[in-house]
């Protein structure tokens, strides 16, 4: 659990604002859900906090330090595609994270060490239901499956932060159902602060703790890239589930 | 009537399609061969295949009365030689700099454009610079086969690297990966096949670059063999070297796909049935 606090953060590209003027304090074990209108910079947003891009202007800060300016194990992230590796079964894409840890020059693990990843990986595909497709490539499985194969393989490295960038979009309503269940439950478990573009309202204000709304204050009709989103809603639900989430923040400090 | 882009031949109607061109291509020959020797028996443009199968059996299995050798053979080893040091070399150089430069902002900026410049250079332009440089003997065509075909292999590889999704090397790093381990483990296992259909392309030339250089400078070797009998119009010889240096060629592709099938098995996942 990270607490992550944003200020005064300006991102632009050549030619376009894309964020003005954020401002947030999120509480660590927040589950934050970020919607919005198309184009309005909430993939860029997550690609700042992952620490894939840098902020024009403004700093973002992690328990209290600078965010450390490129990806790493601190912060694990589902894409909306190719968020797997399709060289590898389901079973080897979920123990790279220890492999990458456990063998520095090989990033490949062997003997007792590879039988200990195997048996952890295979509890968190029991975790997300695919303990069956063990030995599946990632191509043979359906987009839910392999959602459900990039949400266990960000966990073993048991991130702070966990970024999902619209995760369940081309579900249908039961499976994403399922998979709302599997991500409050880990969320839980393993005490994540998370963020999560969606862009169905009704999904953010069941999972989330806090509801971010993105959307431009100002528009130049002339010039559409003058002006930047910003966050014009900040919306505090599901509280009883987010006092849940607190004390544990309160003894520590 | 269905469309004819609808009507598909079935297995054995495949294989008589594909046999086709195959048989006409060589009853066409025995024919042309035929009258041409009918009028002139003398005729050495046209060998008849009776004529071509003795000059098999002098070329392959029986010793050459000069030097002992097998001559078929013997050329096939020289040729095989060359054709694979330069190709083992030229992809090697691509693996090294095609990743280095598609995955390592630096190293692109470095070399991109330089390679670029480089792959324009026409091979056989420079021929003559390196039997100077690097002498008449084997080396100086190995090293035209390198030159000839390492700076397409190199800017293929580090497009496809280019290629690959930026979300595989974010994610990588949120798992904990170092470049290092991104190379072996991500990018390495996902452009080891493109590598191998890339030397497949690039068999064709590096054939071309071996028989020229083997026609100018080789006391062995396919290109030399069919270059020096020219000068007798040995036609009986010329065409089954041709036919033996096309058949090496597919059985080499043919090998590399197949090696390419077995040991990346994920390419084929979730393509269907086959
Ligand atoms: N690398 C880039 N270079 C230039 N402009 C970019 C780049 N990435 C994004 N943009 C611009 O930034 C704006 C926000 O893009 P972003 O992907 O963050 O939108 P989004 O809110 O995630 O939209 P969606 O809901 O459709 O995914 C877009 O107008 C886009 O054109
Ligand atoms: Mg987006």
């Amino acid at each position: 659990m990270s607490a992550v606090s944003v200020r005064d953060l300006w991102m632009e590209y050549p030619n376009q604002v894309v964020l003005e003027r954020l401002n947030l304090e999120i509480a660590a074990g927040s589950f934050c859900a970020l919607v919005g209108p198309s184009g309005c910079g909430k993939t860029t947003f997550l690609r700042l906090l992952l620490g894939e891009e840098r902020p024009t202007r403004g700093a973002i800060t992690v328990d209290g330090q600078p965010l450390v300016a490129e990806p790493g194990p601190g912060r694990g992230v589902v894409f909306q595609r190719y968020s797997v590796f399709p060289h590898r079964t389901v079973l080897e894409n979920v123990i790279m994270g220890r492999e990458f840890a456990g063998s520095r020059l090989l990033g490949r693990l062997f003997g007792a060490a590879r039988r200990a990843a195997i048996e952890e990986a295979e509890g968190w595909l029991e975790c997300v239901g695919l303990a069956a497709h063990r030995d599946k490539y990632p191509a043979e499985l359906s987009g839910g499956m392999q959602q459900r194969l990039a949400i266990a393989q960000a966990l073993i490295v048991k991130p702070r932060i966990l970024l999902l960038d619209e995760p369940f979009g081309a579900l249908d309503p039961g499976t994403r159902a399922q998979m709302h269940e599997l991500l409050l439950r880990l969320w839980r478990e393993e005490r994540m602060t998370v963020f999560m573009v969606t862009h169905d309202l009704k999904e953010g204000f069941t999972l989330a703790t806090r509801v971010l709304a993105f959307e431009k204050l100002r528009i130049d009709p002339t010039d559409p890239g003058r002006f930047g989103a910003t966050i014009t809603y900040d919306l505090k639900v599901n509280e009883e589930r987010a006092a849940e989430m607190a004390p544990p923040l309160a003894l520590s400090a | 009537m269905r469309r004819v882009i609808n009507r598909r031949p079935g297995r054995g109607g495949f294989l008589f399609w594909s046999a086709l061109p195959f048989a006409i291509a060589a009853a066409g020959y025995a024919v042309a061969s035929a009258l041409r020797l009918a009028e002139n028996p003398g005729d050495r443009l046209l060998p008849p295949l009776s004529a071509m199968a003795d000059a098999v059996v002098r070329m392959g299995f029986t010793p050459d009365t000069r030097t002992g050798d097998y001559l078929l053979w013997a050329d096939t080893a020289a040729s095989l030689q060359r054709l694979g040091l330069g190709l083992g070399v030229a992809t090697a150089l691509a693996l090294l700099l095609g990743v280095a430069i598609g995955l390592i902002p630096y190293v692109r900026a470095g070399l991109s454009a330089f390679v670029a410049v480089l792959s324009m250079i026409p091979p056989m332009a420079v021929l003559p610079v390196l039997f100077i440089v690097f002498g008449l003997d084997e080396l100086s065509k190995v090293v035209l086969i390198v030159v000839g075909i390492a700076p397409f292999l190199i800017r293929d590889l580090s497009l496809r690297v280019e290629e690959m999704p930026r979300e595989q090397l974010i994610k990588a790093q949120t798992l904990g990966a170092s470049s290092w381990q991104i190379v072996l483990q991500v990018v390495l296992p996902q452009m080891l096949p493109r590598l191998i259909d890339a030397v497949r392309l690039s068999l064709g030339p590096a054939w071309l670059f071996l028989i020229s250089a083997e026609a100018i400078a080789a006391t062995e070797g396919l290109g030399y063999r069919i270059f020096l009998v020219r000068r007798y119009m040995a036609m009986d010889v010329i065409l089954p070297y041709v036919a033996w240096i096309t058949l090496l060629a597919f059985l080499s592709d043919t090998l590399l796909r197949l090696l390419s099938r077995s040991l990346f098995p994920w390419q084929r996942a979730g393509k269907g049935a086959s």
